[in-house]
């Protein structure tokens, strides 16, 4: 399998990597390269150029500041799932950071890549959309930020343009006591998920509550019926169980060969109630 | 034979010493030669156009863009094959496969057309650049509807063919059977699918063609299990393009997995050979993992109805299996000409009883054709299946625990050798003692108590059994051949005048360590160092001939060529130390490295002095030098037994099965390297798990392959294989020279049976008798759901 | 064409490539370093497994331009003038049959035990849940990463 001729661009900077964009949106991103060479080498996705935003030193790293952690798009899925700061404070995202694929593709995929991309199966989405983070977006015209609950818009579509550049992630601290956690049932092959879920709690009784998926659904989403069912009580196994049964009620459920549409639901039951355990 | 059979000094390693590979030091090193590897002056590269469609017409190949891309040689069709009659082939099994083809694709990624060009980039752009214009068909892909009276007729091609069948074929007593049947007590019957599966060596396949138009000779480098046989297959059907015997010289490097995966050959060899034939220069094709799953071939696809008849007490009394086999649109099973269903006929398993009958229908499909292996030595691990989930199945129904059950129903070992119901002469066995190991080691007892426990509190555990009877080494050249060839096997053994060998085989390893374990053969036999002992296989220009290494048979045959090799040296040895030392013959003893003198211990004669003497003072009147060959036609296959039992825990929330434990008990007769058997077992032990829990080629109603990735497909890594324990016991083959069996696919035959019986076993209680593999988390869930205790 | 320089097994290179040539196959093809292998083309298998700046990724789903100005290490780094441990405790615990995915699966070790330098079983498990195996059924690559962790922390020790 072997990806069709390409023109390859190494920008110096974000702006320089903004100007190439600019001035070639079938351009593609190349950031670690784990969602787009595959498509490359498939041949589904024929780009006339790539434009490496991989070494980009204002694109990596995280910082933890003003009540935030900013990650940078393209920090790798391991150097996040290894950051101290985030393991202590928001485990949901070192947990889901270190739930994708395998170790190699941990050390080369970034965070930026992966959301663009927007595979309903990657691992991303229900940790980003439970702790209410935001992205960064950069384009010639300037800078944006969207919530990523109205980023991810679908199957593999995202409110992206076709120039912009994902900066950054923004994630706001919880309040002190929080917990939360990220389970998935993967795929046995690709790892990616069947039905993965990411949960917040504080407070007891519960002042703050956000249970999202993302495998589930063509789009993540925050569970509204599982979050109700769980404001203002105290966690119990019971409470849990109730809450967790009406996970995914009334959504649009992913079928495939790997999961019919009903074993799906009834994972993203499980994987609440699991998740939502392992927070006790 | 027995276990004590005289061991050797480390120094000399011969059987029983866990001797490492000599092989490693390559491997580790990154130093393997594999076929991708192999790099010749001025290669070309091939390519190959597949069909999006499982069953359509080729209305028209246009080439035009293709070759307009600097760099394209040629695209090859079937037309361009027709003008030499090269594009259809015979398979195995006497049916035809195309090459390429020249109006209908069968199955969905048949090659359609091939590229030739300089660089394998350009080859990839030129694959897309070819225009096909397909009529779609509908497709048969369900084999039971494959006999409708309205399925379309696939193999038109074939003159006077009105249907789909392929061939019937039945072993037993059908009468007989019937009549036990209708008078039997107890009378239990399953639905059993044993599910298309694929080899997926980690290493594709592919091959480097290499023809010199000036000497007029064909150097072809390929992934090959049985390199001689590829040499004669391509003297005999393309001796009229000029492919002489003499000039094909065929090289089977270091292999990256073969499990039966490398014994067909497909239409890419044949293209790759024609192309560098026709161009004169080195053409290599090597395919991508995609191409290897969704076109290269399947093993299994078996659809069993099983039935077993019994008193009440449990006493089985016969057998009776009637089969659907679905071979894709050609049979190019892997199978020796006679057996068109392989050894199925060993499903009567390790138990007494003198009544079977067992009949297989084989359809042609819109898929890919095949039937090879899958680390089993031919269509073995479909019939212990069925026999190893019926007799489970009958312990259910009777309420008798499944050991019990076996135990009752053992072939004893006073009964060897012995004629089973379906014409097989096992050659020994105990398999009381192989059982009775496995629950002594894993505690069945108490494993039962935790169930029974477990079960009371709602958990969902299971303990599966299976006592299987493999049948291997084929085989005796009364009933064994392969187009034709008899399937004996080879070693040829020269001594250099210093005392160190090169010993060369008809075999080919693929990672079973041949190189260690043939060397610690010899220097059993001889008393030279195995690790002077350099084992060469996969060159026809130098190798003996042999029929390759497939089906457990390497050690039953070239391992048994080897010894008698060694021995027609030992006898020369003997003469040549008589003259030395001025004694008779008689009055010599050996050990291993000596002849000595009866009586006069310090009066001897090393094999290396021996060796030198037989090139600087041998008798008058005798050959010089020290050299023998032997091609061995087996007695008799082998029959490797063993236990195994499996514990499982299932998640009742995701219907996940776990293996928490599996503990395998083999009996493989003579051991030759401990070290290797192990690892043969373990590696086994989780291609059983494959097919039992995660692998099935799965196909829509169009014939789409629905996994046909690395992406998809599911090959357990460290984290789904368990922990495996191992133990032998060990009953020599009365008939191998050293008493030594096949072993490296016991595990695989085993397996399976044992953890579908787990599973069932943790499910019984609510009813389940059987589920057909892979037992998948959904599947299970499923289960549970309508069972209604899914948490 | 693009002019990488690249250091491999600590040897600097300078070459031109096409953008699109993967970096397997620049290993592989223009270095000659064949002891890195290819068996999925989709990122599943491991056989491609390299070390880049030290760590472990899988040289088939990448450019060989996004290596311009990177150290790589290869199955041919390993050894010195004696095996790497690592290498030997394949050979010694019988970590390998056939050795087509050996040179990944020791990368992967080289990587693992740089980070934790006396892993568990589970630990081992999952650190090679991105290498597959087909013929060991990988008891014999646990022992054998074991092996190694254990002779290299007494080789620290020592020194």
């Amino acid at each position: 399998m072997i990806p069709s001729q390409v023109n390859f661009h190494k920008p110096n900077s974000l702006s320089e990597a903004l100007d190439l964009l600019s001035g070639n949106q079938d351009a593609k991103l190349l950031a670690g390269g784990h969602s787009l060479i595959p498509l490359m080498k498939l041949r589904l996705n024929e780009p006339d150029s790539v434009i490496s935003i991989g070494n980009l030193a204002e694109l990596r790293g995280i910082s933890d500041s003003d009540g935030s952690f900013k990650i940078g798009a393209g920090t790798t899925h391991s150097e996040i799932a290894m950051h101290q700061g985030l393991r202590q404070v928001l485990p949901v995202i070192t947990q889901a950071a270190a739930s994708i694929g395998d170790i190699q593709v941990r050390n080369f995929g970034t965070i930026g890549g992966s959301i663009a991309h927007a595979d309903p199966a990657a691992d991303w989405p229900g940790a980003l959309l439970a702790s209410g983070a935001t992205l960064d977006l950069a384009s010639q015209s300037g800078q944006r930020k969207v919530a990523a609950s109205d980023f991810f818009q679908g199957f593999f579509s995202t409110a992206l343009n076709g120039d912009e550049i994902i900066t950054a992630i923004i994630i706001p601290k919880p309040p002190a006591g929080t917990r939360s956690g990220y389970l998935k049932f993967a795929q046995p092959a690709s790892r990616f998920a069947i039905v993965g879920c990411a949960a917040l709690v504080s407070g007891d009784p519960i002042a703050e509550i956000a249970v999202a998926f993302n495998g589930v659904s063509d789009t993540p989403f925050r569970d509204a019926g599982v979050e109700g069912a769980l404001k203002g009580k105290t966690l119990s196994e019971e409470v849990i169980a109730k809450a967790a049964s009406m996970a995914a009620d009334g959504r649009d459920i992913l079928s495939d060969h790997h999961a019919s549409s009903a074993y799906r639901h009834h994972l993203a039951r499980i994987y609440a109630k699991r998740t939502l355990n392992s927070l006790m | 034979m027995s276990e004590n059979y005289i061991k050797t000094p480390k120094e000399i390693c011969g059987l029983g010493h866990r001797m490492k590979r000599k092989e490693d030091a390559r491997f580790i090193q990154g130093k393997g030669r594999y076929i991708d590897d192999i790099v010749l002056p001025g290669t070309l590269y091939m390519d190959i156009v597949r069909s999006p469609y499982a069953y359509a017409k080729i209305l028209s190949i246009n080439s035009e863009k293709a070759l307009a891309i600097p760099g394209v040689l040629a695209v090859i069709t079937g037309k361009d094959l027709e003008a030499y009659n090269l594009h259809w082939m015979p398979t195995l099994m006497s049916d035809t496969q195309m090459v390429l083809p020249t109006d209908t694709v069968m199955y969905q990624a048949q090659e359609v057309a091939a590229v030739i060009a300089t660089d394998k980039y350009i080859a990839a752009d030129a694959v897309l650049a070819v225009d096909v214009e397909y009529e779609p068909m509908k497709p048969v892909i369900d084999p039971h509807k494959a006999l409708d009276a309205d399925a379309p007729v696939l193999r038109s091609d074939k003159e006077g063919k009105t249907d789909n069948h392929i061939w019937h074929w039945e072993a037993g007593d059908r009468t007989a059977t019937d009549t036990a049947f209708a008078n039997a007590e107890v009378v239990v019957k399953e639905q059993i699918y044993t599910p298309r599966i694929h080899v997926v060596s980690i290493e594709t396949c592919g091959c480097v063609a290499d023809f010199d138009k000036v000497e007029g000779k064909l150097t072809l480098y390929m992934t090959t299990q049985a390199p001689h046989a590829i040499r004669t297959v391509l003297a005999l059907v393309a001796g009229h393009v000029g492919l002489s015997e003499e000039k094909i010289r065929v090289i089977s490097p270091d292999i990256g997995g073969g499990f039966g995966g490398k014994v067909p050959v497909y239409p890419g060899y044949v293209i790759a050979t024609a192309a560098s034939v026709l161009i004169g220069k080195p053409v290599k094709w090597i395919e991508d993992r995609m191409e290897n799953l969704q076109a290269d071939s399947f093993a299994r696809d078996y659809h069993m109805t099983c039935e077993l008849a019994a008193t009440k007490e449990g006493k089985i009394q016969a057998l009776r299996i009637k089969t659907l086999a679905d071979h894709g649109y050609t049979d190019a099973a892997a199978n020796p000409s006679k057996f068109p269903a392989g050894m199925f006929s060993i499903c009567t398993g390790s138990y007494d009883y003198d009544t079977a009958f067992t009949e297989m229908d084989a359809v042609y499909t819109n898929k890919p054709p095949g039937g090879v292996a899958y680390r089993c030595s031919f269509r073995v691990t479909e019939a212990v299946h069925a026999i190893e989930r019926m007799v489970d199945r009958l312990a259910q129904e009777i309420g008798k625990d499944p050991a019990q059950l076996r135990f009752e129903n053992f072939i004893n070992k006073d009964q060897f050798p012995y004629q089973s119901a379906l014409g097989w002469e096992y050659d020994s066995g105990d398999y009381h003692q192989a059982l009775e190991k496995a629950m002594e080691i894993i505690s069945y007892d108490e494993l039962r108590k935790e169930q029974a426990e477990k079960r009371a509190n709602g958990e969902l555990m299971g303990i599966g059994i299976s006592s299987f009877t493999e049948i291997v080494g084929a085989g005796p050249s009364k009933h064994f051949d392969i187009l034709g060839i008899k399937m004996f096997d080879s070693a040829e053994i020269r001594v250099h005048p210093t005392g160190k060998a090169i010993a060369r085989f008809g075999t080919k390893s693929q990672g079973q360590g041949h190189e260690t374990t043939y060397a610690q053969i010899i220097a059993q036999e001889l008393g030279i160092p195995a690790e002077h002992i350099q084992v060469e296989e996969g060159d026809t220009d130098t190798a003996p001939y042999g029929l390759g290494t497939y089906a457990s048979r390497s050690t039953p045959t070239a391992g048994a060529a080897a010894v008698i090799a060694a021995r027609k040296l030992r006898d020369k040895a003997k003469k040549i130390a008589a003259h030395l030392l001025e004694v008779s013959e008689e009055d010599l003893e050996w050990e291993p490295g000596k002849f000595s003198v009866k009586g006069a211990p310090d009066k001897a004669k090393t094999i290396q002095e021996i060796v030198f003497a037989a090139y600087t003072n041998h008798p008058q009147g005798m050959e010089a030098g020290f050299e023998a060959v032997h091609y061995y036609d087996p007695p008799n296959l082998t029959f490797p037994f063993g236990s195994y039992i499996c514990v499982v825990d299932i998640d009742k929330g995701t219907g996940q099965v776990k293996v928490r434990r599996f503990i395998a008990v083999d009996d493989c007769g003579t051991i030759i390297n401990p070290m290797v058997v192990e690892g043969q077992i373990h590696g086994g032990l989780t291609q059983g798990l494959a097919p039992a829990l995660y692998e099935e080629l799965i196909y829509d109603e169009d014939g789409n392959i629905l996994n046909g990735s690395l992406m998809d497909y599911l090959v357990p890594t460290a984290v789904e294989s368990p922990s495996w324990e191992t133990a032998h016991t060990v009953t020599p083959s009365p008939h191998h020279p050293i008493g030594a069996k096949g072993v490296g696919e016991s595990p695989t035959v085993g397996a399976p049976p044992a953890i579908a019986n787990a599973v069932v076993d943790a499910l019984s209680h609510l009813g389940v008798t059987h589920i057909d593999i892979p037992i998948t988390a959904t599947k299970v869930w499923e289960i549970l759901r309508e069972k209604g205790v899914a948490e | 064409m693009h002019s990488i320089t690249v250091t491999v097994n600590g040897q600097a290179y300078t070459k031109e490539v096409e953008a699109r040539l993967l970096l397997v196959h620049f290993i592989r093809d223009v270095l000659a370093l064949t002891g890195t292998h290819i068996g999925c083309d989709t990122s599943n298998c491991g056989a491609c497994t390299i070390l880049i700046n030290g760590r472990s990724v899988k040289s088939c789903t990448q450019f060989a331009v996004q290596a311009d100005g990177k150290e790589i290490t290869t199955v041919e780094g390993m050894a010195g003038e004696a095996l790497h441990p690592i290498q030997e405790g394949f050979k010694e615990e019988h970590g390998l049959q056939c050795g087509f995915c050996t040179p990944g699966m020791i990368m992967r070790a080289s990587d693992l035990l740089s980070k934790n330098p006396n892993p568990s079983e589970e630990e081992i498990r999952w650190a090679i849940s991105g290498n597959l195996c087909r013929c060991t059924g990988y008891n014999n690559i646990v022992k054998a990463i074991k092996y190694a962790a254990s002779k290299m922390t007494e080789e620290v020790v020592e020194s």
